[in-house]
């Protein structure tokens, strides 16, 4: 039996997003940039691509740049703004592909403030605008934290930053897909989407650069992407992007199909899925697994509860329990989870996200990442909480 | 446009995904999906298959496996090379290249030059070729780098960078080459040779586009270039495009498979092109160097018409070719390899490339033969500049 519980670190790409693919992989393999009918015809796959992308953020075509993936969008995006003796302002909490830049640019002379969240994982706007100062170039605050999956009030704080002539930009990887995203809405001047994230392929992700902002590019060469992005397009990418924009797009406006109705157990637990949430399933089957867990170890303590929520997301701590033999025990039994962000997880660091909640070193090394994505079960869930009964008292013991 | 109406002889352009590449990415796609840098077993099958595609890479370059780090395109190695030798040797503050390089190259350059660098391009002459005596001249010890292409794209020509590497590293700098062109088409050995960095790009040899490799010769400092997680051993941030990564392994074995007939059978279309072409039309201009050419590229000048004219023409007929590289076309200046070149202007504008590959058939190459004279030949009567 596998089970899949880790769709924060990756999703797998949906049917139709792989069907969008196979033509780029195949007849329709020209390059872009080529004036022939062939380049043309990839062109126009491009084109169609970054229309959708464009329409799920409420956004306008030349306003997007597609990237390699997310971390290349931060980094242009950092890279760009960033001056000797220019100040950025971002969250403790963000991804490291924004953390990482950061300590790197520091080094250089840029100065950055990084922003604690409260206790329960959010981002306090107030907590941003007082670390304005006249030399800040940007503020930069996830939308959705990947561990914890906790909202953060973009929009307040851009409109905060935007008081005081900053310029906002929003890391939205985990929201996308999870949540409505409208570049209008958050009043944002820059965001990032990878498109694995939420059912696209790998290798493929987008900035956004509000219309009138000026952004040099991180790669330079030739002048795809209105020069905004030097390199051949990843065509058969772009294209599964633009189709995974569409299709999350279909499920955030909540139309259900049949598949999805089957199979699904009713929790009536009166766990109330999360507000602004369209993943109604997920959120219920998260949910269940919540409250369950909670019924089998009262000490266990779901970071980020207090706060807004995506539907999917449960950060899960286990006072006394290692949280890397806890995923190590359910892996073995073919329940795949996380211990945080899969891009940190490789060392054996406490998550630097629940550090910056102000959980001790201790508390953090106990908390293990559960995140549903559309394709599971309420048998898979049954199966995880039967593992979890059995694995969590055995490490305490051994603790 | 069907495929089988259509003769792609764009192939320095990019290239058809290869069937048994698509095969085996599709995996990577529909079962195997995991993120390599989960701790679990599901993500164990990515990272497993991403280390063996670096193998596979390896193998055709004759490096080490972690001497390969993937990136997200050629322009993305060529611009991470280039950066991270600056920043690990801040006094060295000049760079010398070529005048033909590719703009991944030149664009970055023409960027540090306004930062305060000093950038040597190197010249070529009529046939586009380098002189080793002008690298011993001007390479200094304050060269950071030196970066020369392997294979020129328009041109199609050979360059020694055995021996520039060797006239960098005697000056203590460091010798990276855009080998984006070459891999695939000739044999590409990096074991007994000095090239520090080398770039390479999945689509120009029937792997998918958006992914590309930066080879890195072991012991040589390297800055990161996009940071953040800790993937490809802590040297390239971002998840790793795994079904891409996948397909480039499987392409790279196939190129070391048909590298003979690259250099046989390709080769001899080719030849058998240009020298039909040479025939049939009114005095034209082979632009490169026959002697040191890539198995596949024929570029060739046809005087008093322009070259964007005759690709419309010939599209007709299902003729994908080129004139100037795509990243530049789009744009009426001519192009800056054939001006480096000092291509005369009567033939300047009217330069076609053809880039053949292993899915070529002599039937389609003889059509192209039917159908470019005539083309040729009408232009020229309609040519305001002459016959």
């Amino acid at each position: 039996m596998h089970i899949y519980l880790d769709h924060n670190a990756t999703t797998r790409p949906d049917p139709a997003v792989v069907a969008e693919m196979l033509p780029c992989l195949g007849e329709i393999f020209g390059n872009p940039s080529s004036a022939h009918t062939f380049g043309q015809e990839a062109r126009r796959v491009a084109d169609l691509a970054r229309q959708r992308v464009a329409a799920f953020l409420g956004a306008h075509t030349d306003e997007i740049v597609f990237t390699s993936g997310g971390s290349e969008a931060c980094n242009q995006l950092l890279h760009g703004l960033a001056r000797p003796g220019r100040h950025i302002v971002v969250s403790g909490i963000e991804h490291p592909a924004v953390l990482a830049p950061c300590a790197a640019l520091e080094a250089c002379g840029v100065r950055i403030t990084r922003v604690a969240a409260d206790a329960s994982g959010v981002v306090h706007p107030e907590a941003v605008a007082a670390a304005l100062t006249p030399e800040t170039g940007l503020v930069s605050v996830m939308l959705v934290n990947n561990d914890t999956g906790v909202i953060q009030p973009v929009a307040e704080i851009a409109k905060l930053a935007h008081a005081r002539g900053v310029p906002v930009h929003t890391d939205a990887v985990q929201a996308a897909g999870k949540i409505p995203v409208d570049v209008r809405a958050l009043g944002v001047d820059f965001l990032t989407l990878s498109a694995h994230k939420f059912n696209g392929p790998k290798g493929v992700g987008a900035l956004y650069i509000r219309g009138g902002r000026e952004l040099p590019p991180l790669i330079r060469g030739g002048g795809q992407e209105n020069r905004r992005r030097a390199g051949t397009e990843n065509l058969p990418g772009i294209a599964g992007f633009g189709k995974a924009c569409e299709l999350a797009a279909v499920r955030l406006n909540g139309e259900k199909t049949e598949e999805r109705k089957n199979g699904r157990i009713n929790t009536g637990n009166g766990g109330s899925v999360d507000a602004g949430n369209a993943g109604t399933e997920t959120g219920e089957l998260r949910n269940y697994l919540e409250t369950k867990i909670v019924e089998l170890f009262p000490d266990a303590v779901v970071n980020g509860a207090a706060a807004e929520r995506v539907s999917n997301t449960s950060l899960i701590s286990f006072p006394g329990v290692n949280a890397q033999a806890l995923a190590l025990n359910l892996d073995l039994a073919g329940v795949a989870i996380s211990t945080g962000s899969a891009c940190s997880s490789s060392s054996r660091d406490p998550s630097h996200v629940l550090l910056a909640m102000g959980r001790t070193p201790q508390q953090a090394l106990e908390a293990v990442r559960f995140s549903v994505g559309p394709g599971n079960t309420a048998a898979e869930i049954e199966h995880a909480l039967q593992l979890l009964a059995a694995a969590v008292p055995r490490l305490r013991k051994v603790g | 446009m069907s495929t089988d109406t259509v003769i792609y002889v764009d192939n320095n352009s990019t290239t058809r995904v290869a069937p048994e590449v698509v095969e085996a990415m599709l995996p990577y796609l529909n079962t195997w999906y995991g993120n390599p840098s989960s701790p679990h077993a599901f993500g164990e099958v990515s990272r497993k298959a991403v280390e063996k595609a670096r193998g596979q890479v390896a193998a055709l370059l004759g490096a080490l496996p972690e001497e390969i780090i993937f990136t997200g395109c050629g322009t993305e190695s060529d611009n991470a090379a280039i950066l991270s030798a600056l920043e690990n040797d801040v006094k060295r503050r000049k760079i010398v290249t070529t005048a033909v390089e590719h703009p991944a190259i030149l664009s970055l350059c023409k960027v540090l030059q306004q930062r305060g660098y000093h950038i040597d391009y190197v010249p070529v002459d009529t046939k586009g070729r380098l002189n080793l005596e002008h690298f011993r001249q001007i390479v200094s010890e304050e060269t950071a780098i030196v970066s020369v292409m392997w294979a020129n794209n328009e041109s199609g020509n050979l360059y020694p960078v055995q021996e520039i590497a060797e006239i960098a590293h005697a000056k203590g700098a460091l010798f990276h080459t855009d080998a984006v062109q070459a891999v695939g088409k000739i044999p590409v050995n990096l074991k007994d040779g000095r090239i520090d960095f080398l770039s390479m790009s999945g689509h120009k040899l029937h792997a998918p586009k958006g992914v590309g490799v930066l080879y890195r010769r072991k012991g040589v400092k390297f800055n990161q270039f996009v940071i953040g997680g800790h993937q490809e051993h802590g040297l390239r941030a971002g998840t790793e495009n795994v079904p891409g990564i996948v397909g480039l392994g499987r392409a790279a074995e196939l190129a070391e498979q048909f590298l003979y007939e690259e250099q046989t059978k390709v080769r001899a279309l080719r030849d058998h092109l240009e020298a039909r072409l040479l025939a049939l039309c009114p005095d034209p201009l082979v632009n490169g160097d026959p002697e040191h050419r890539l198995p596949n590229t024929a570029n060739i000048s046809f005087k008093y018409i322009e070259g964007e004219s005759i690709l419309m023409l010939i599209n007709q007929f299902g003729i994908c070719a080129s004139s100037g590289s795509a990243c530049t076309s789009g744009s009426l200046e001519p192009s800056h390899v054939l001006r480096a070149m000092s291509v005369p202007q009567i033939a300047i504008h009217g330069s076609i490339r053809f880039s053949l590959c292993r899915y070529n058939t002599r039937q389609e190459i003889d059509t192209i033969i039917e159908k470019l004279p005539p083309v040729i030949k009408r232009l020229r009567e309609i040519s305001p500049y002459g016959r």
